[in-house]
């Protein structure tokens, strides 16, 4: 299997993190990816106006390197990426009008774009193509012990057209902590917004949303949080800051992301953990734990 | 809140805006406020969402465009899964935001941001926050 890998602009930077645990992980598994060549940022967010057509340029230009490739699947990691390129690759599939409009913006581009790329995300393709069974076998170092919390979010499960997982209760991501040995504790802001974007100008709401979830997950006896997303790792690991200044009651909880755990579990070099990005540090309790 | 409803206003072009925009029918609300009930951020809004759809539907722009829940929403999207009509509210506010912002109106001014401000923030943050908040 070939896919073509969709990093999108914080995966180079403040989730390097994010993206050596997971192509780490693939390796293990013996999963060949590629990165695009001239990749360009998919915009972030999904553009939510009828009339706005130009928003969708970047995302679908993405799906045009991925045809460039000689590839009909992309891979991301980002869960806003993934959101941002599924949305707008179903709505210019199901209007044509639209398709045809965007690809005469795009007339320099040699590949016209038909439709014809699926865009997935590393969880989907973890369970539906790898399966988790084969996942499992491969585990080395089982996260025996360590209680993980799995924070959603928005953007991987909602809205239904995203069609990831439940959209209430979702679980694929606890699904996945169970099979690498963890075990998942289930709490009841696993889908709650974490502010976003909120957190350039309104970084005190956010502070109050990161004490609200955390703290939520703390109750039910988590160790960690895992995320799928950088913008929520960022929002519940750096803003333990602002959260901890405004609530001083508040304990600290690592926060890692589902791949890191994956790449753990797998074996993976600490190295590609890159923990020097971490506010809040996993490895004293890693350590206790005996994982690193 | 006391105020005034003309036919005129509610056949205003700003109801029609908005439904284009959108691509809600906004009628099809019937108030039952799950979307307010399930939304993380009432707590800082001035007008609720199931307000935000009524005050769509009777045509009260200048309320709507003034204000502060249209920066307080994230686009979570917990309503429109939740909406027994269908309807995206979450699309519903998006129009009002962008009837302010087409006028050049940003919300948050980039230039006004410190360095430090920008530089302790990933990528992501700041992106989606001038797509959203600026024009």
């Amino acid at each position: 299997m070939k896919l073509s890998y969709f990093p999108g602009c914080t995966l180079k930077n403040h989730a390097k993190n994010f993206e050596d645990s997971a192509l780490c992980s693939l390796k293990k598994l013996g999963i060949d990816v590629e990165e695009l060549d001239r990749w360009n940022c998919c915009g972030t967010v999904f553009s939510m106006t009828t009339d706005d057509l130009i928003h969708h340029l970047a995302p679908v230009r993405n799906l045009i390197r991925t045809k460039e490739k000689n590839s009909d699947k992309m891979m991301t990691l980002c869960a806003m990426c993934y959101n941002t390129i599924k949305r707008s690759n179903e709505r210019v599939k199901s209007d044509q009008e639209s398709l045809d409009i965007i690809n005469d913006l795009m007339y320099k581009e040699d590949v016209k774009y038909e439709g014809d790329v699926e865009v997935l995300h590393l969880l989907e393709i973890l369970k539906n193509d790898i399966k988790f069974e084969n996942i499992q076998q491969k585990v080395v170092k089982p996260l025996k012990d360590l209680k993980i919390a799995n924070y959603y979010g928005c953007y991987l499960v909602r809205p239904k057209e995203i069609g990831f997982d439940d959209l209430e209760n979702p679980t694929i991501m606890d699904d996945l902590t169970s099979i690498l040995g963890g075990q998942d504790i289930d709490f009841p802001y696993k889908t709650e917004c974490c502010g976003a974007y909120e957190t350039v100008d309104r970084t005190d709401m956010v502070a109050n949303r990161t004490y609200q979830i955390l703290s939520s997950a703390i109750n039910h006896g988590a160790d960690v949080v895992s995320v799928s997303c950088p913008l929520c790792f960022f929002n519940l690991d750096a803003r333990q800051k602002q959260t901890q200044q405004k609530f001083p009651e508040f304990q600290n909880i690592p926060i890692l992301y589902f791949s890191q755990l994956m790449a753990m579990a797998l074996g993976c070099d600490e190295k590609s953990m890159n923990f020097n990005l971490h506010y809040i540090d996993p490895r004293p309790l890693l350590k206790e734990k005996g994982f690193i | 809140m006391r105020t005034n409803i003309t036919r005129q206003q509610i056949h205003s072009p700003f109801v029609a805006k908005i439904e284009e925009l959108s691509g809600q029918n906004l009628l099809a609300c019937y108030q039952c406020g799950k979307c307010s009930a399930g939304c993380p951020s009432v707590d800082q809004m001035d007008i609720l969402p199931n307000q935000i759809i009524r005050f769509a539907q009777l045509g009260m722009g200048q309320e709507l465009t003034e204000s502060k829940s249209i920066w307080i929403c994230a686009s979570c999207m917990t309503c429109n899964v939740r909406c027994p009509k269908g309807i995206d509210i979450a699309e519903v506010i998006e129009a009002i935001r962008q009837i302010v912002l087409r006028k050049r109106k940003d919300h948050v001014e980039v230039k006004k941001l410190t360095d430090k401000e920008k530089a302790e923030v990933p990528p992501i943050a700041l992106i989606s926050c001038f797509r959203k908040f600026t024009s």
